[in-house]
């Protein structure tokens, strides 16, 4: 029941590891945290490069923030990576405050999102941190769906001055981007017009896939990517309702405060249209094989193409 | 700065560390609420970093190696405000306006809003984190420049808190300097009938700092011990000063009612005249 394993896979991992060596050499102030996962975050890279401006400071989440800032606030760009459960979580009044409160240039990656940690287990798959930080003024949240998009997103983000978090997952993912990314924008990687199917990291390759199968028998799907989630494309989202007449949302994350919410309470207030949420229920996760997760927990191209049917019936274009 | 203090020079001081307690008391009174316990506790840390120990350039805050201070425990903010104040870098009269809307003068101190404030601070046990990145920094750049975090002893509960100085001592960062506002008080009580800190000085000494134990009221006694701090290479320092919470007026002093509360028009009455302005403060402040 899971969809086929896609053909050219990448890890976005590797591109942000490999994008930070890239950054540390034209900006020789940039300095780097990690909190003992240096390995799997891949912050690794630029710690063998430039050990003098790598600093891992151990299982010392919160601290690594505040440090971080601390730098920050002495004019450098600092990157500080960990897990997605420790970043947002375990740090999240550090980030609040010494980060964002204080508008400290500081960008946490955080790897290891949502349910696709597979194997760790519930306790480690973090499916609130985009609630919990597109809440933070100031903060800048993207969530890329590909390794080339993380590459110009970890770019983009360090040439952006103030606080920022960028969700990758652990897992490779199918190249689905032409890598082209700017903040507050929604790419289309289809065109489509009788429904809107708008996601964020994995779930981009399932949206893909579902308008590819309703194509074949005639239903024109939009897909949008919706990495930069704060700033937020609104426009995107607007004229979607507008010109496609309903929107289904897909992300590895809470249905209860991520971006489907999002993308609900924009077109409720603009532009009502049915919304449609695909996303974790009010639950904490397991552990497992991680695309069989998601198809546990109800994010499967099957019941992608459910719910896309039961929009595509509200507009009356099949029966 | 690190010769050692001409009795004249104490003088002056002391008279300023007077000054600076009426103007939190007055600030205090007129805002209605704020931490009146803790900032009386500082004052005389705070005054002699402010008029003596701190390299800064007040008319350029941005200056690269000028000296930080980060006031970690930022509920004592009505102090730094204060001093501020009778320094001569606020006008005296933008006291009235704490807590108020559109204050410069926050709750807790704000840098977006004021100059001067080199961290926004309130949440215990970040100030301490944000200067341990700041003396890496300094590090990093082969700088000279201090950084002094001012810490409450309630502070010392928080895990960031001992987190941030483990980090301080691994790195060594020799320009680090931590105070601990050591009054024994925090909002409900006593520290050590609550979450006991002790022994101190021990647990530092073995965070790898040099520790200083000094009577946080005695000036010449401060300003040794951050000349002794500024001198020491390969370590960083904590000095733990013993202070009294609500020091200087006899009503507040040891009570832990006062850690989060202001005084009435008639309680502020008493405490004024409790501390009258030292002789030769006349034109000053």
């Amino acid at each position: 029941m899971s969809a086929p394993a896609p053909p050219r896979s990448e890890s976005l991992r590797d591109a942000y590891g490999q994008t930070l060596v890239e950054l540390g050499a034209s900006d020789p102030e940039m300095v780097v945290f990690d909190a003992d996962l240096s390995g799997s975050t891949r912050t690794v890279l630029f710690g063998k490069k430039y050990p003098e401006r790598f600093f891992n400071v151990g299982v010392m989440e919160p601290t690594m923030m505040t440090m971080a800032a601390g730098l920050a606030l002495s004019g450098r760009t600092v990157f500080a990576s960990t897990f997605a459960v420790f970043a947002a979580g375990q740090a999240y009044n550090q980030v609040r405050q010494s980060i964002c409160y204080n508008r400290a240039n500081v960008k946490i990656v955080a790897t290891h999102g949502g349910l696709t940690v597979g194997g760790d287990g519930g306790t480690h798959q973090m499916v609130e941190d985009i609630g919990l930080m597109r809440g933070l003024p100031r903060m800048t949240v993207v969530v890329p769906a590909d390794a080339p998009t993380t590459r110009t997103a970890t770019r983009v983000l360090h040439d952006t001055r103030g606080p920022a978090y960028l969700r990758l997952p652990r897992e490779n993912l199918p190249v689905v981007t032409d890598g082209e990314f700017r903040l507050g924008r929604a790419p289309e990687l289809a065109a489509g017009s009788d429904l809107t199917i708008a996601a964020v990291g994995v779930m981009v390759a399932r949206a893909l896939e579902v308008a590819r199968r309703l194509g074949e028998g005639g239903i024109s799907v939009r897909v949008l990517d919706l990495a930069s989630v704060k700033p937020f494309d609104e426009p995107a989202i607007l004229r979607a309702a507008r010109e496609t007449g309903a929107i289904l949302v897909l992300e590895e994350h809470s249905v209860l405060t991520g971006v489907g919410a999002l993308v609900a309470s924009v077109t409720a207030e603009q532009y009502p249209v049915p919304v449609r949420r695909v996303g974790v229920a009010d639950l904490f996760g397991e552990s497992g094989e991680p695309w069989a997760l998601l198809d546990r927990y109800g994010l499967s191209v099957e019941r992608i193409g459910d719910e896309a049917w039961e929009l595509l019936k509200l507009r009356g274009k099949v029966q | 700065m690190d010769a050692a203090a001409s009795p004249t020079e104490l003088r002056t001081l002391e008279r300023a560390a007077r000054e600076v307690r009426r103007a939190i008391l007055e600030m205090l009174t007129i805002s209605g609420s704020g931490h009146s316990g803790g900032s009386l506790s500082v004052t005389d840390l705070v005054t002699a970093l402010l008029f003596r120990d701190l390299r800064y350039d007040p008319h350029n805050p941005a200056w690269a190696d000028r000296d930080r201070l980060v006031l970690s425990k930022g509920h004592a903010a009505p102090a730094f405000y204060a001093a501020l104040a009778v320094r001569g870098w606020i006008p005296r009269e933008e006291l009235a306006t704490l807590r108020r809307l559109g204050s410069r003068l926050q709750g807790h101190v704000d840098r977006e809003k004021l100059p001067f404030v080199e961290a926004s601070t309130g949440c215990l046990g970040q100030g301490i984190g944000m200067a341990v990145g700041m003396a890496l920094d300094g590090r990093l750049r082969g700088a000279n420049h201090q950084v002094y975090a001012i810490l409450g002893d309630g502070e010392c509960q928080a895990g960031p808190t001992w987190e941030a100085l483990m980090a301080g001592g691994h790195f060594k960062l020799d320009r680090l300097t931590v105070i601990i506002d050591r009054n024994g008080l925090e909002t409900d009580g006593a520290t050590e009938a609550i979450l006991g800190i002790e022994p101190l000085a021990e647990k530092l000494a073995a965070f790898r700092y040099q520790v200083l134990e000094i009577d946080g009221h005695n000036l010449g006694e401060i300003l040794d011990a951050y000349a002794r701090a500024r001198a020491t290479r390969d370590r960083p320092t904590a000095i733990v000063a013993r202070t009294v919470k609500g020091k200087g007026v006899s009503f507040m002093e040891h009570q832990h009612a006062w850690h989060g509360k202001a005084p009435s028009r008639e309680e502020a009455q008493r405490a004024l005249a409790e501390l009258p302005p030292l002789p030769g403060e006349e034109g000053r402040a």
